[in-house]
């Protein structure tokens, strides 16, 4: 049987801040951000990471398939907001996936998610695989980074059977190029001229691996209809391409303009985009880039067609709402000390051992249904909340994560304290069953009225500054809004 | 068959501290100046007290847990003092204590004081608290105004009114609530405002504004209660007695069964008709003078001359409008300012509203005195949020009727 990729997903967080926002508040100190301020960069909600971007790519990768097949999950991230604490695992019990799959970090490289994918292609025998690349990268106020960078997250189901895109092979080189590194115990990349990754990197590692992958594998150059070679470095790709005989046409959009390089999550989301285009026979070649180079090689296959719709890395783009607001992008990243007020001050230490508890309840929002009454209701508890009913210990599990909600009652509450006042939050009832007062994200006050159609998301419910932990739960956010596709 | 609460105990005397922003007093400060007020009023000496309640919901901003700080601050003879925190209807949950205690025949005599320092925090509004371990990962990120003013929108959506119109009656609330507080010396609030103030205030949470929110303040209310006999052999004549003592709990159902539609209180509406039963009053409308509610919020309070079964479903903002509930109007609700003006420290609330109702059933209420004394007035408190709260309502009148 064929192994490759079985379906695609992304995420792009809908906030994209606009770079020129970014060059008229630093220009003053460094005036060459003004040439680079053209279009937007997305960027995470407040309540958005490495983690949450990880679990929307991954839901939208499963739209409309199956997830007990699921035998590994794999992350892919040099932003974890967790250094030690499986982030896998934290994905795998959103996606309430079971306990018996394994689970694995990778990090460390800007191409941690292709040499991720790599390996985990070539290891694909024992069932499906869920490859999930995600980036939030900190980045200095004013830098360039903070330009080129964008938030966002890919995933792929990988396995064999029917294929939407058939592994052919990659190939790696591995060279101790260091074009910018991050030290433990810092928060920011330190970076070296880009003449020089440019010359010295990129223009001799990437076309030596392309040329090795192309000799393994028998593929002529010129059959390459989609490449996919992030870089935020002018006309790099263009020009490893030429040198490797891949046609002009092949190489596909950096998304650049409209959502920003997002770290090693970047191959990743240029292969979803690009599978959300490729037609049946098409190759994709896939590279990344960090101290060396792995280059991925697919075949599109007719299987593509015949999976449901997602929304992709096109559909969350077209899912967006723009922001000038300099200011609460550095408040969002911590690079500005902002006065929170004085009830921000409460203390939000989790206590582990509940959370352990109730994960299925907390991480994968699963709840009850009376096997009496067929109630559904969350949480799930001893006693069903039907007045009719009341029956002791029947309830089952239930997973509320993909039911559609509306929404029964709201406010924006201007008083308690949000990172992104006003919190907007309200009564969500479910279709089948099920209520839940929640927060509201990635959401309009204007837009918000009794009725609207909801879905709910995987997001950081409040960070525990105190001891860095950060506490997650489920969020309602507009239905409506992530249609378009 | 139990017969309920009606005529079984009497008030033998209430006190109330001035409510409002007392940076000068402690709360054992605030607990002396009600306490002091009631015993004058009972006509007893402090060791006669039997029993005691000691009321206060957020007990970490001051005095801390258990009875000890009232048996402290009031040099009790120990006897036993148990404190209570049921939300906002911790006061009168106190009172529950007390006259059942009495009822019972346990004691001949008990107090209960309700006492609330909350201007310690270092801001405005309620502070902002841990909910318990399991409920802070799940629970929304909402203040009280945030979850009260849900009310609009789902009221607004059931009866398919104008939000604006909605929005016009919870100013006259406030409006009327401020006119009332110009009339009470103990009010923290004795300003008048106008509709215009309160439309234009700055947002808290949608739709409520700045004026159609109660503050928090400090103060204390207490009350001394025993049998209608040991009243008059005390030599009181005019006897106040208590009618109804009723508390609905949610369980549940309404935050997470989707029978409820959330324009509604749902633990008001079961607690109000219980609590009229046990007073034998079958037409509330027309049965009770005066009401004192729990207008934490102007919405709240339109809503809940609904739930109490006083306005018809649908029809609060046209009496609210009519000035139905206005001091001259046919049922005055909060004579004394309520919440909104005379304050809220959380722990003396309840208390204080069966103060206003002792002293206008004895028509001992000042300028504020309803020409023709009560004869039945009605206590209601709502703690906690329109989805899951603790409401108390409790009847008091004259003896015998």
């Amino acid at each position: 049987m064929e192994t490759g990729i079985l379906a695609y997903g992304a995420y792009i967080p809908r906030r994209r801040l606009a770079r020129k926002a970014i060059a008229d508040a630093n220009a003053w100190f460094n005036p060459a951000l003004k040439g680079q301020a053209k279009a937007e960069r997305s960027m995470c909600n407040w309540d958005e990471d490495a983690v949450t971007m990880a679990v929307e790519a991954a839901r939208d990768c499963l739209t409309g398939l199956a997830r007990d097949r699921i035998r590994a999950v794999q992350l892919a991230s040099t932003s974890f907001p967790f250094e030690d604490r499986l982030n896998s695992g934290i994905v795998a019990q959103a996606l309430n996936l079971g306990a018996e799959i394994s689970s694995l970090d990778v990090g460390s490289s800007q191409r941690a998610a292709t040499a991720g994918l790599a390996a985990a292609l070539e290891g694909a025998a024992g069932g499906q695989a869920l490859f999930l690349a995600s980036e939030k990268r900190r980045t200095k106020a004013g830098s360039t980074l903070e330009m080129t960078s964008g938030d966002g997250a890919a995933a792929l189901l990988i396995g064999s059977g029917k294929v939407v895109a058939r592994f052919i092979g990659a190939h790696s080189r591995t060279v101790d190029f260091i074009d910018h590194y991050r030290g433990q115990g810092s928060a920011y990349d330190y970076v070296w001229e880009e003449r020089w990754i440019r010359d010295e990197g990129y223009a001799k590692i990437v076309p030596a691996t392309l040329a090795g992958l192309f000799k393994k594998s028998g593929i002529e150059p010129a059959s390459i209809a989609h490449f996919c070679m992030p870089c935020t470095l002018g006309k790099v790709a263009a020009s490893v391409a030429k040198k490797a005989g891949i046609p002009e046409g092949a190489v596909r959009d950096n998304l650049h303009a409209v959502c920003g390089e997002t770290g090693t999550a970047h191959s990743l989301v240029m292969l979803a985009d690009a599978l959300a285009v490729a037609k049946p026979g098409e190759r994709i070649l896939v590279a990344g880039f960090g101290q060396g180079c792995d280059a991925l090689l697919f075949e599109a296959t007719a299987e593509l067609q015949q999976l449901p719709p997602r929304k992709g890395v096109r559909g969350y783009l077209a899912r967006r709402r723009e922001e000038t607001n300099y200011n609460r992008f550095l408040a969002f990243n911590e690079l500005v000390t902002l006065e929170r007020g004085m009830r921000a001050e409460l203390d939000k230490q989790t206590a582990l051992s509940t959370l352990y508890r109730k994960r299925d309840m907390i991480l994968g929002l699963v709840g009850g249904r009376c096997g009496t009454c067929g109630t559904l209701q969350f949480p799930k508890t001893n006693v069903c909340v039907n007045p009719e009913c009341n029956a002791f210990h029947t309830q089952t599990d239930h997973p509320f994560a993909e039911m559609s909600g509306k929404v029964n009652s709201h406010t924006a509450d201007q008083l308690t304290y949000s990172p992104d006042p006003p919190a907007i939050c309200g009564m969500v009832q479910f279709e089948g069953g099920g209520r839940l007062m929640t927060d509201f994200t990635d959401v309009d006050m204007a837009e918000v009225s009794v009725g609207m159609p909801m879905r709910m998301v995987f997001r950081i419910k409040d960070y525990d500054s105190q001891r860095g932990f950060t506490r997650y739960f489920w969020k309602a956010t507009p239905a409506g809004a992530a249609k378009e596709a | 068959m139990a017969s309920g609460i009606r005529d079984k105990v009497a008030i033998l005397g209430m006190g109330c501290s001035k409510f409002g922003e007392r940076w000068d007093k402690e709360a054992d400060d605030l607990m002396v100046e009600a306490f002091e007020e009631a015993l004058k009023d009972a006509g007893i000496e402090k060791n006669q007290i039997q029993a005691a309640w000691l009321a206060t919901a957020i007990e970490e901003q001051h005095v801390g847990k258990s009875g000890i700080p009232l048996a402290q601050a009031l040099r009790l003879p120990f006897i036993p003092v148990t404190r209570v925190e049921n939300y906002c209807a911790s006061g009168t949950e106190a009172f529950r204590g007390a006259v059942y205690a009495v009822a019972s025949g346990a004691c001949d005599i008990a107090l209960a004081l309700g006492v609330e320092k909350l201007k310690d925090t270092g801001y405005g509004g309620l502070p902002q608290r841990s909910r318990g371990a399991l409920n802070s990962m799940f629970w929304a990120n909402l203040s009280a105004p945030g979850s009260f003013a849900q009310l609009a929108a789902a009221y607004v959506a059931k009866h398919g009114c104008d939000a604006a119109d909605l929005k016009h009656a919870m100013a006259h609330v406030s409006v009327k609530s401020h006119d009332n507080g110009t009339r009470n010396p103990k009010a923290h609030l004795q300003n008048k405002i106008t509709v215009d103030t309160v439309m234009n205030a700055p947002m808290v949470a949608a739709p409520l504004g700045l004026f159609d929110c109660c503050g928090v303040s400090d103060g204390s209310a207490c009350a001394i209660v025993t049998t209608p006999e040991l009243a008059k052999s005390l030599g009181k004549s005019d006897i106040i007695s208590v009618k109804a003592l009723q508390l609905a709990v949610s369980n549940g159902l309404e935050a997470q069964h989707n029978s409820w539609d959330g324009s509604y209180f749902a633990t008001t509406r079961i607690a109000s008709r219980r609590a009229y039963e046990e007073a034998g009053i079958t037409k509330p409308r027309e049965q009770i003078d005066l009401i004192e509610v729990h207008d934490c919020f102007s919405v709240t309070e339109l809503v809940t001359m609904e739930d109490l079964h006083i306005s018809p479903e649908g029809g609060a903002i046209k009496d609210v409008l009519d000035g139905f509930y206005d001091a001259d109007g046919a049922l005055p609700c909060q004579i004394d300012g309520g919440l909104k003006c005379f304050g809220h420290p959380i722990g003396a609330s309840g208390l204080r509203m069966i103060y206003e109702m002792y002293l206008q059933l004895l028509g001992r209420a000042g300028p504020r005195q309803r020409r023709q004394a009560p004869t039945f007035g009605l206590t209601h408190n709502l703690g906690g949020f329109p989805h899951q709260n603790v409401c108390s309502i409790s009847i008091v009148g004259r003896h015998g009727a």
